[in-house]
């Protein structure tokens, strides 16, 4: 998507905005292929390693009194933890693992995006529609395996008048099948969105006159979008938590 | 001339943004003046409150994604 990179010359700007989230081949020119260390796959390396990093290190002295360290792990732990226990319930807190890799990988790597010259993996299409799959389709498994045809009451809405059952179970039915479509396109289009903004205003700011206002707006954008990953990983846990109480109870 | 309506569509497409920022202002206006009339019942709606957010701005998201297709793959 973003491989094309035009307009450098004609548009005024130094760079194009979108070249930022063109994936390279990391080591040397060479083309990509699907073995290819590229630079999307050093940066969800590294936010692998910087999940492993806080949690494997932040709880293996157990203090008392915790270390700054220990206190992200405890309270990244907790925050998931009580998110899966409200929306899901107890039976939920089997699959809290799944959960809370996703939220670490996410938020890391939303986190790790910020810092400057770096990549950021979720703003790939290609990544998120993968996390979004392989969620869409454990919870159909499971909803399947746990409560076998009565989950297709998820469809079959029997609290609605008995005419209007069948036009809303198309509506459910094509609702369910967009959940991965928004589930992904919501996180690499904000990321996408955000970063992209960001280079907008760095290209102004070799404009002299403008350079003021552009420097601000990086800085408030830049505010903005540590907000926005955060939320943004948030948003995602949060979706697959209700997906998964869908699973879990078809019925309300 | 082609390319030149393509910017002009994903121009057009920038207003779904706009709109999108109504939904996303409405949830969180309504969601404000609740907590304000039972400030002890708002903590426990954030995530509600997160999700209506999330589902009101994908549909901004996606007039986004029709301005990026017509800018770079049509």
């Amino acid at each position: 998507m973003a491989t094309e990179t035009s307009g450098a010359e004609e548009g005024g700007l130094v760079f194009h905005p979108m070249d930022q989230f063109k994936v390279e081949n990391f080591l040397g020119d060479g083309a990509v292929s699907w073995y290819t260390i590229t630079n999307s796959t050093v940066w969800m390396a590294l936010a692998v390693l910087a999940t492993f990093a806080l949690l494997v290190l932040g709880s293996s002295k157990r203090a008392i009194i915790p270390t700054r360290m220990q206190s992200v792990a405890e309270l990244a732990y907790g925050f998931v933890y009580k998110m899966v226990e409200d929306i899901c319930g107890k039976e939920g807190l089997r699959y809290f693992p799944y959960v809370m890799t996703l939220f670490m990988f996410i938020v890391s790597a939303n986190f790790l995006a910020l810092i400057p010259a770096s990549y950021s993996p979720t703003s790939q299409f290609a990544v998120t529609v993968v996390l979004a799959m392989a969620v869409f389709l454990t919870v159909t498994i499971l909803g399947f395996v746990k409560n076998g045809s009565a989950f297709l009451g998820l469809f079959w809405v029997s609290s609605a008048p008995l005419a209007l059952r069948p036009v809303l179970a198309i509506i459910e039915l094509i609702s369910y099948f967009v959940r991965p479509v928004s589930h992904s396109i919501r996180l690499a289009g904000n990321i996408m969105a955000g970063h992209a903004v960001i280079k907008v205003f760095a290209g102004f700011a070799a404009l002299l006159v403008v350079s003021p206002i552009a420097i601000l707006g990086i800085t408030a954008m830049f505010g903005l979008e540590v907000l926005v990953a955060f939320i943004q990983a948030y948003v995602f846990t949060i979706l697959t938590c209700v997906y998964l109480k869908d699973a879990l109870h078809p019925g309300h | 001339m082609e390319g030149e309506l393509a910017h002009i569509g994903a121009g057009l497409a920038a207003i779904g943004s706009g709109a999108a920022a109504i939904g996303v202002g409405n949830v969180a206006g309504n969601f404000l003046s609740g907590a304000l009339r039972n400030p002890s019942a708002a903590a426990g709606q954030t995530a509600t409150l997160f999700i209506g957010i999330a589902f009101a701005e994908a549909l901004g998201i996606f007039a986004f994604l029709v301005a990026l297709l017509l800018m770079f793959a049509v």
